[in-house]
């Protein structure tokens, strides 16, 4: 009698934990040749980096030491009179660990006059003020030291629309907008960012107690896990459902997606003349260096 | 026979021809300096790779009339070094090509169009260039080769066109950007690139030279990882990932024959059997409308 092994491999979840890992060398390797060359092609020699003391500018500014040296990346603190102690201190850790030139620069007095004009503005509209008060800051700054702005975006915010159009998406360069919230943790850590920012729950920082997972009602490493299928996998809204996740959740999180796209692409240009900008006057952002 | 190939994995700039005219004669110095008697450089060397608009400004013709070209014909003129330089050809007719010429003393041996252009996700080359219609093996003073680039030979036909064409060594190049991060220590498209171009050395028996740029453009990165890969299959010689390189390797030609005695794939290849069965399948996509 002969044995007969049979394998069989019953259909299972596609292990997209497995899928969202990277391998942290080759980022590194690819994003500080990226600082690099974005920095030096078009002139420019330094860098300005807005440091929140969470863990998405903690990280730029580390890959951004690597790439242009810590003498030439400049870190703004830019808080607001609520912002909490710990983002300072956090800040504060980065910039002594790689000793980075820095500014404090209090925004409290620049927005305020404005925010006090509306008595019933809601916590929406003030965090947007202040946003685009810190580009304005930075893009002040980058005239001043004569560097470029690193913006600090991920991927996953920026599906999401989790920014401030002209605020926080305001920069010359964007090192980890490929990069999900949890690709990202991995490489902060395997960089050496300060524990207590890796520790720490995500947050705009905007009144006491916000976290940025509580407010969008979901984790994430949930999230991530489900904007990998549909836009890096390609899966469609029910073919993603079908991988364990709840059908409203894949359906609010694609409409959330789709309704946030205006924040990823450029104005709309009224097409008139027969060579349009926008349309088909098309060079690369490089031409111009 | 022996022949020292040299790989110039550099990184050009966008639509700076003349800096990168610059580069390249200096790469050949290098390379002579080294022995090389061939010398690869990557896709569209002279111009850089997502050229948009920019394809009409750079586009040239390879003929000693062209001030670029002649001082590329110079460089190998004396036979020291055959060259294989990627630029944007032009016809005088409005039609652009991504192209690829072979040099050798002194002459343009060959031109290859490249015949599969990506116009898809991040690639929108079939927007700006016209399509190659031709897949030709030539000679050269060392044997008879053939050229493809980058897309043309994700494509499985271009190289057995090429191999049934009497090709036994295959130039290879390409602007290939970098996708697809994950656990690895290399990008999808990487590990994708080298699976091939081994899975056609091993399935051709013949040498496959490869020489991918390095570098930049709009965010895009380009991985380099030039190789050469021997009739068995086997990666010869490695460049560097994400690095500018001049990789300089002595290949044994003689390999081909020894590794073909062992394994007569190209003796027992049955081309007319090929060419009988793609007409009935082509007829019958076209009377059935498949």
């Amino acid at each position: 009698m002969s044995m007969v092994t049979t394998f069989i491999q019953a259909q299972q979840h596609v292990d997209v934990d497995a899928l969202l890992r990277i391998n942290t060398d080759l980022a590194t390797k690819i994003i500080v040749g990226f600082i690099q060359d974005a920095v030096t092609k078009v002139g420019y020699t330094r860098a300005v980096i807005g440091l929140s003391g969470g863990i998405d500018s903690a990280l730029v500014a580390f890959l951004a030491a690597r790439a242009l040296g810590a003498e030439n990346v400049l870190a703004v603190r830019m808080p607001y009179r609520t912002s909490s102690e710990a983002s300072l201190t956090d800040a504060q850790a980065v910039i002594d660990q790689l000793g980075l030139p820095s500014l404090t620069i209090e925004i409290t007095p620049m927005v305020q006059p404005l925010i006090d004009l509306f008595p019933e503005m809601d916590s929406v509209r003030k965090g947007n003020i202040m946003a685009r008060q810190r580009m304005i800051v930075l893009y002040d700054q980058s005239a001043a030291w004569h560097g470029l702005v690193i913006g600090t975006s991920n991927k996953t915010e920026v599906l999401l629309g989790y920014s401030t159009l002209f605020g926080d998406s305001a920069a010359a360069l964007q090192p980890i907008e490929d990069l999900y919230k949890t690709q990202v943790r991995q490489l902060a850590r395997a960089l050496g960012v300060p524990q207590s920012i890796l520790d720490k729950a995500p947050s705009a920082d905007l009144w006491s107690g916000q976290t940025d997972e509580g407010e969008l009602g979901y984790t994430y490493a949930e999230v991530d896990r489900l904007l990998y299928l549909l836009v890096d996998g390609r899966y469609t809204v029910e073919e993603a459902a079908a991988q364990g996740f709840d059908l409203a959740f894949v359906e609010r999180v694609w409409r959330r997606v789709r309704l946030n796209h205006f924040k990823r692409t450029m104005p709309n240009v009224a097409k008139l003349s027969r060579r349009s900008i926008g349309h088909d006057f098309l060079y690369l952002r490089d031409w111009s260096g | 026979m022996h022949l020292t190939v040299g790989l110039a994995q550099l990184y050009p700039k966008i639509g700076d021809v003349a800096a990168n005219l610059k580069a390249h004669l200096a790469q050949i110095e290098a390379a002579k300096a080294h022995g090389a008697q061939l010398l690869l450089f990557p896709e569209l060397s002279l111009t850089g790779y997502n050229l948009q608009d920019l394809v009409y400004e750079v586009a040239l013709q390879p003929t000693a009339d062209n001030p670029t070209f002649r001082q590329l014909l110079e460089a190998s003129g004396d036979y020291d070094i055959d060259l294989m330089i990627g630029f944007v050809d032009t016809d005088r007719r409005a039609r652009y090509f991504i192209a690829a010429a072979y040099l050798s003393g002194g002459a343009v041996v060959h031109v290859h169009h490249k015949v599969y252009l990506p116009t898809y996700t991040m690639f929108d080359e079939g927007r700006y260039f016209a399509w190659g219609d031709s897949v030709r093996a030539f000679e050269t003073r060392f044997g008879r080769f053939g050229m493809l680039i980058c897309e043309d030979f994700w494509h499985a036909s271009p190289p057995y066109l090429l191999w049934v064409d009497r090709a036994d060594v295959f130039l290879f190049h390409s602007a290939s950007p970098g996708r697809g991060l994950d656990a690895s220590d290399r990008l999808g498209s990487a590990r994708w690139v080298q699976l091939v171009n081994q899975a056609y050395a091993s399935l051709f028996t013949s040498y496959v030279l490869h020489c991918n740029r390095v570098g930049y453009e709009d965010g895009l990165n380009f991985w380099g990882g030039s190789t050469i890969i021997d009739p068995d299959g086997e990666i010869v010689c490695a460049a560097p990932m994400h690095e500018p390189a001049l990789c300089i390797q002595t290949i044994d030609l003689n390999q081909i024959r020894r590794t073909r005695t062992r394994l007569p794939l190209l003796r027992d290849e049955r081309t007319a059997l090929t060419a009988r069965e793609l007409a009935r399948i082509i007829q019958e996509l076209h009377e059935f409308r498949l």
